[in-house]
């Protein structure tokens, strides 16, 4: 299933395809890749061949939207009713949720039939999917390839053809980092667009929840059903209705770009990136100078402390968020325990994975009396520096361009044993979750060894219209994102045939 | 040598919200346990919280009636501890810049009144608790944990150490008590658990700095409270003149045995990590709003006693009494403005009746001021017949204690009607017509010669023997004002 959101939504409108059948169609692959590519934790084959006939019916009646009986996947990390949500943690294994996130409920009032749950690292916290307690996800470019993290599964899910668009959430990079390591679209919002209702929380000032899907446009489709004010958060923003396509769907020219004046800050060029990502990068610039824009040097020195500060406060809000987490009401529980204390420590030891157990005892750490103001309160102060200086720095420029991530994938393991190595790999990604700013990831190339890159686009506050668009006319220019992992394509092709 | 205490009172007052703090669930008392708990009270996974208004609210109309300073801008908090009635493991406070600041309470000590600076007033939500008895009988030896008080909205109001005995500290509490009633952000129900305190207790030698100080939980009546820091300042006074030093701790008051008891030491203490809560944006208060809540607030009771000893003409005490509670003012106004009167002669009759009668009444029947069968309207028109001279006040009580009692149609009618109606069926008509008490009096006189003879004979007491006969001729219902003064002009020499 390679088609685009756009492309099949436009097929089940003509009547020349059903939503049973596409369904049928991304259960299948799902289920064929399964075992190589462990990108999901729960499929739900009954609910979503039943939300496939309902959407049938709607399509029928001419009561439809765009995402009428398109099949998606919810990261894990969403709560979905009557479904199993587990935060890829021993600690949810078994727990079902009994509500809708709101962008859950959004896209099933879409008309979205919702395939299953995509795997993840541990409540969220990762950046190669390596740190799930169901198995790390695989990259369908190169099965023995991190997908990135943490929203890997959903990735994966959308890259290897399983579903044409997924949801993720971005917390450090989350959603734009495994976009480009598998060579898809990912777009992390404004923080407030999209409500944080029901998303288990990992860093709260951070967390994002944002589409995936092959090209700009489904990121708008999916964009224009998942935001929205909703009243249970008390970060989520009232603003008015946008149409996220409204830009792309202005005719094409020879110069769509003219006028678009591109940020390029030193820092997001320097050492430490990879060669080929670089050269893909410096290429991906000149098409977008070919489209009319306009490049410019800005200055962004903040962005080198974006990677500290960010491991304070994300462990900082991480280390309180999980604390819900104690066996008392739900969830993991000891088997055994002699007291209220030990009840708690054994059943978070063994609840918890390696890497959320290091950043709780970070953000712990960094909280405590004594070390607050030099960790917490610096970390928050230097944070608003780097806001200020991606606000003055939109006052010479409209987007932001760079790496998503200085190398493309990297080999499962590789990185295990070094959480700081790990760490810098969002040191691109960060900036835009500590300002709050929107960002997405676009395929613009790929390795000599068939890994894809990703260019990284960001912008100031509520421009996302403008991002996609920029992605968008470079997409109608390019092809990157119309190529397919030939691996997963011959084997989802086989298990389709036995059908 | 003598000791100087020193106490300040952290009082946790239960706002008057109808749902929680950060939840739409209720807040009413005594539901089975966790059928009030919502998925936000229970901490569910994603779930997040949202600022109930009316508990900031109830927090402004507090800082207004204190003085004190409304923050424009406060920051909740996240205090971060484990425990199994704080379903997310950590409670949502304020901390570095609460809701309100500064303010004061007024208290009347035996030396005269006395200021009591507030430091601050910050919004926070209660725990559940812990269940250890009624819980199943086949579940064993396990704890049980009811979340229906969980998000319930407190107001956490922390006075300086201003107290300087368990008197003053009652006097302060009892104080707050009826603010906090009166100006309706909680019910004050101490059984339930809606106005709780701790209490900050250190002994110094007069002019010393301040002593270390210990903190006893958990206060949930006067008495308690009184009888909990009498121990405490006895203990600390014991301990240093034995040579020994007070250690900062957390100590409980044992009321069956009458003494605090160590719960933590210092050493002990938590570290809460406190942090502002990233779920919740800074709590911002507007002018406007504030300008709305202050032009709602009601007369407050300071303002109101002083009126009714300028204007109204009562008693510093009698104006106190009527203060200790809204209800009770409310009545009092009540009666006074259906009688429309503020003479001083006039008040006063109301002020004794409705601290007099009215009060026993009430209190006899252990229901609320609110609830109290007679209406103001009624009282006020029992008053007005008994100033026109129809009853005296013994038959004014029998027509009053018929008012309480509320047959003969008294829900239907209510005010002069329904003391009218009493008065006519029952023929507690008082006479004051001067033909017919002269009429009494002088049968009574040809009566009892015997008696006339002793009055005559210098003998003062004969008189009232006489007025009694008079009485019971009229069958109680002559005026004794008018038989008092016939009577003596008759027997004038």
């Amino acid at each position: 299933m390679m088609q685009t959101v756009a492309e099949l939504s436009a097929a089940l409108r003509a009547r020349t395809i059903s939503s049973a059948e596409i369904t049928q169609q991304s259960l299948a692959r799902v289920a064929a890749a399964q075992p190589v590519l462990n990108a999901f934790i729960t499929v739900d084959e009954a609910g979503a061949l039943a939300s496939a006939r309902a959407a049938d019916a709607a399509l029928a009646s001419g009561d439809s939207a765009t995402l009428t009986g398109i099949p998606i996947a919810h990261k894990d990390v969403l709560m979905t009713n009557g479904l199993r949500t587990t935060c890829g943690s021993r600690m949810l294994e078994h727990f079902v949720a009994p509500y809708d996130a709101h962008v859950v409920a959004r896209l099933r009032d879409a008309g979205t039939v919702l395939i299953g749950k995509t795997n993840m690292d541990e409540f969220a916290m990762g950046s190669s999917n390596e740190n799930s307690f169901f198995g790390p996800v695989r990259n369908p470019w190169n099965a023995a390839y991190v997908p990135g993290g943490s929203s890997g599964g959903s990735a994966t899910a959308v890259a290897a053809g399983l579903v044409p668009a997924a949801t993720g959430t971005d917390t450090g990079g989350s959603i734009r980092q495994p976009a480009a390591l598998t060579g898809i679209c990912g777009l992390k919002p404004t923080y407030g667009i999209c409500s944080r209702y029901g998303l288990v929380a990992f860093a709260s000032s951070l967390d994002t929840p944002g589409p995936f899907a092959r090209d700009a446009l489904d990121c708008a489709l999916m964009l224009n059903a998942m935001a929205g004010h909703d009243a249970r958060d008390a970060t989520s923003l009232d603003r008015p209705v946008e149409d996220y396509t409204r830009e792309l769907r202005a005719p094409s020219s020879a110069k769509p770009l003219a006028g678009l004046r591109i940020g390029l800050p030193a820092e997001y060029f320097g050492d430490g990136i990879d060669r080929s990502v670089a050269s893909a990068i410096a290429t991906a610039l000149d098409t977008l100078r070919a489209l009319g824009a306009t490049t410019v040097d800005v200055a962004l020195p903040g962005v080198a402390h974006s990677v500290p500060v960010y491991y304070v406060i994300a462990p900082a809000e991480a280390s309180s968020n999980l604390s819900r987490f104690d066996g008392v009401r739900y969830g993991h529980r000891a088997a055994r325990y002699d007291d209220i204390g030990s009840m708690y420590s054994r059943t978070r030891a063994e609840g918890f994975g390696a890497e959320v157990k290091r950043r709780i005892l970070v953000g712990t750490y960094v909280l405590s009396h004594g070390y607050y103001d030099a960790y917490y309160l610096k970390a928050q102060k230097v944070r608003r520096l780097i806001a200020q200086e991606f606000v003055d720095a939109y006052a010479q420029c409209d987007v932001i361009a760079g790496p998503t991530a200085p190398t493309a994938a990297f080999a499962i393991g590789a990185k295990a044993d070094d959480p700081v190595e790990m760490y810098l790999n969002d040191i691109f990604t960060v900036a835009a979750n500590l300002t709050g700013m929107p960002a997405l990831s676009i395929p613009c190339g790929f390795t000599p060894n068939g890994l894809p890159i990703g260019l990284q686009l960001q912008a100031s506050y509520f421009a996302e219209a403008r991002l996609l668009n920029v992605a968008h006319r470079f997409q109608q220019v390019t092809e990157w994102h119309r190529r397919t992992p030939p691996a997963i394509t011959a084997r989802a092709l086989a298990a389709e045939g036995a059908r | 040598m003598t000791w100087e205490v020193v106490i300040g009172l952290e009082t946790h007052t239960q706002l008057s919200t109808a749902s929680k703090i950060f939840s739409g669930a209720s807040t009413a008392f005594g539901a089975a346990p966790n059928t009030q708990a919502s998925a936000v009270d229970i901490a569910l996974p994603g779930v997040l919280p949202v600022p109930n208004r009316g508990a900031v609210e109830r927090a402004i109309r507090f800082g207004l009636a204190v003085g004190g300073a409304i923050n424009r801008r406060s920051v909740f908090a996240r205090k971060n501890y484990f425990y199994p009635d704080l379903p997310k493991g950590y409670q949502i406070s304020q901390y570095e810049i609460p809701v309100v600041q500064r303010g004061t309470v007024t208290i009347t000590t035996p030396a005269g009144e006395k200021t009591v600076r507030l430091t601050r007033a910050h919004l926070e939500e209660d725990a559940g608790k812990s269940l250890h008895e009624g819980l199943p009988a086949d579940a064993g030896d396990v704890t049980g944990v009811d979340l229906n008080r969980a998000g319930t909205p407190l107001l956490e109001i922390v006075s300086e150490p201003d107290l300087r005995s368990s008197a003053e500290a009652i006097a302060y509490a009892k104080k707050l008590h009826a603010l906090v009633m009166w100006i309706g952000i909680c019910d004050g129900n101490m059984q339930e658990g809606s106005f709780r305190c701790d209490a900050n207790v250190s002994v110094r030698r007069p002019g010393a700095p301040l002593g270390t100080r210990c903190e006893i939980k958990n206060l949930n009546s006067f008495r308690f409270m009184q009888q909990a820091i009498d121990y405490e300042v006895q203990r600390q006074i014991e301990l240093i003149e034995d040579g020994g030093t007070v250690v900062q701790e957390t100590r409980l008051y044992d009321p069956d045995r009458n003494e605090t008891r160590s719960m933590r030491g210092k050493e002990d203490a938590q570290d809460y990590r406190y942090f502002p809560d990233p779920d919740l944006p800074p709590l911002v208060i507007d002018d406007a709003w504030i300008a709305r809540v202050r032009s709602e607030l009601p007369e407050l009771p300071d303002t109101m006693r002083a009126r009714l000893v300028a204007t109204h003409g009562l008693t510093e005490q009698d104006a106190a009494q009527l203060t200790s509670s809204y209800e009770l003012a409310a009545y009092y106004d009540a009666v006074c403005e259906s009688l429309s009167v503020e003479d001083a002669g006039a008040c006063k009759a109301v002020a004794n009746w409705v601290l007099g009668e009215f009060s026993a009444a009430v209190n006899r029947s252990g229901i609320d001021v609110a609830s109290a069968p007679v209406a103001p309207e009624s009282l006020a028109g029992l008053l007005r017949r008994i100033a026109d001279g129809t009853l005296s006040g013994k038959m004014a009580k029998e027509v009053f204690e018929e008012l309480w009692g509320g047959d003969a149609g008294a829900e239907s009618i209510v005010g002069q009607p329904a003391v009218d109606a009493i008065i006519d069926r029952r023929g507690l008509r008082q006479v004051s017509d001067a033909t017919a008490i002269e009429a009494l009096v002088d049968a009574v006189i040809a009566a009892q010669p015997a008696i006339v003879a002793e009055f005559r004979a210098g003998k003062e007491k004969a008189f009232n023997a006489l007025v009694g006969h008079v009485m019971r001729a009229s069958k109680g219902k002559a005026n004794p004002g008018e038989v008092n003064a016939v009577l003596r002009r008759k027997l004038a020499p």
